[in-house]
């Protein structure tokens, strides 16, 4: 929902400065956002210096380095630390990506790292994608069909297999739809691009066999035409996908059925 | 945050699809083709029309054919610009109410706007 007036305690003050390390040669300075919605009190922006000599050559080595070393109070989320699971998304420099695959010295001064933006924050770098999950859910991102099912497997010529690449890549980091103004402002209505992605790549599949009432479940002037091609989704995604392709050859097709 | 506590997906799925949109996303991306062949050739006759002075125009949109086209820019660009606003509204205004006065507000001026400007029109070409 568009939000012209910020919410109370959305203002980010001046935080923490952990003071530099002794003797570092090679470091980096991160301003972190630091919130904990219970506490009452506004976000702050926590600075600290690490010695990258220390630490791995990615964000989120740095980030662990914070947490291990500095700061264990710091939150965010991390598991696979090598572009696969998309749980350590973040808004990092200015731009919505994975740590981990973010190196540090990609950026000249100091690095900003937020949460993925217009979410709840549940406490620091951590986003409640409660209902980013919720939409993905609603697009049925499994093979549906209603032929009995094959003794072996269900079969797929290599062409239509093509046909999903650029899509099944897809790792549900959630920064498209989080750097997406559509999404900002209608996220409650508006499927946003990962989740209307994730629809394309089984509209596509040429296994399914619910592809009409896929595209009906779309056809709707928020949950699929809010997409104004405004292009923040390819921009952004780690894994160089293109969201907006998806959704504008969803739109072909129900066009397609119509003409 | 809402403090319902219906289930996220009971949210997502909300009112279900509204099974529409398609015929808005045709007309939107039609007006607008229409618009990028008209608008040119509006322009260009106009300021051609106007060296004949006066009625060198009415002249000009005395013509069954130009009149037709003319109208039908303003057609195009009426319908184009309502369907453009609407879409604005429904990005920017969240409360239902203030949203269907804008809308409905949206369609009447629109159609005033189409119905001057074709009595306009048809004022001219007719006399």
């Amino acid at each position: 929902m568009v939000e012209l007036t910020l919410p109370r305690n959305s203002e980010i003050k001046k935080g923490k400065i952990w003071p530099k390390p002794v003797g570092a040669k090679k470091f980096k300075v991160f301003k972190i956002y630091r919130f904990d919605p219970e506490s009452g009190r506004n976000p702050t922006w926590d600075t600290y210096t690490i010695d990258t000599t220390q630490c791995g050559p990615m964000v989120l080595d740095a980030l662990i380095y914070i947490k291990n070393e500095i700061d264990p109070t710091l939150s965010f989320r991390r598991s696979c630390r090598e572009g696969v699971c998309g749980s350590c998304s973040m808004n990092i420099g200015g731009r919505n990506t994975i740590a981990c695959t973010k190196g540090h010295d990609e950026f000249q001064g100091a690095i900003t790292i937020s949460p993925l933006p217009h979410m709840p924050v549940v406490k620091d770098l951590v986003a409640d994608l409660t209902n980013f999950y919720a939409q993905h859910r609603y697009v049925q991102p499994y093979l549906k069909t209603t032929t009995p099912e094959p003794q072996k497997e269900w079969k797929q010529s290599e062409g239509d297999r093509k046909k999903l690449d650029g899509l099944y890549e897809c790792i549900m980091c959630a920064s498209c739809s989080t750097a997406c103004p559509s999404y900002w402002w209608n996220g409650d209505k508006f499927l946003g691009p990962a989740a209307l992605l994730q629809a394309y790549r089984w509209i596509i599949d040429s296994r399914d066999e619910a592809t009409g009432e896929r595209l009906d479940d779309l056809e709707d002037p928020f949950k699929l035409y809010r997409c104004h091609t405004i292009m923040n989704c390819a921009q952004v995604c780690p894994k160089g996908l293109n969201p907006a392709k998806a959704i504008a050859e969803i739109k072909k097709l129900m066009v397609e059925r119509v003409t | 945050m809402s403090d319902s506590i219906r289930t996220p997906l009971g949210k997502v799925r909300g009112l279900g699809s509204a099974k529409k949109g398609v015929e808005h996303f045709i007309a939107q991306r039609a007006s607008a083709i229409a618009l990028l062949c008209l608008t040119p050739w509006i322009l260009i006759s106009l300021i051609g029309a106007i060296k004949g002075g006066y009625e060198g125009a009415v002249a000009w949109i005395g013509a069954p054919i130009n009149a037709g086209l003319i109208l039908v820019t303003i057609g195009a660009g009426v319908h184009h610009m309502r369907i453009g606003l609407q879409v604005v509204i429904e990005d920017y205004i969240a409360k239902t109410g203030s949203k269907l006065s804008l809308l409905i507000l949206n369609t009447f001026i629109s159609v005033l706007v189409f119905v001057a400007a074709a009595v306009a029109v048809l004022k001219l070409a007719i006399a």
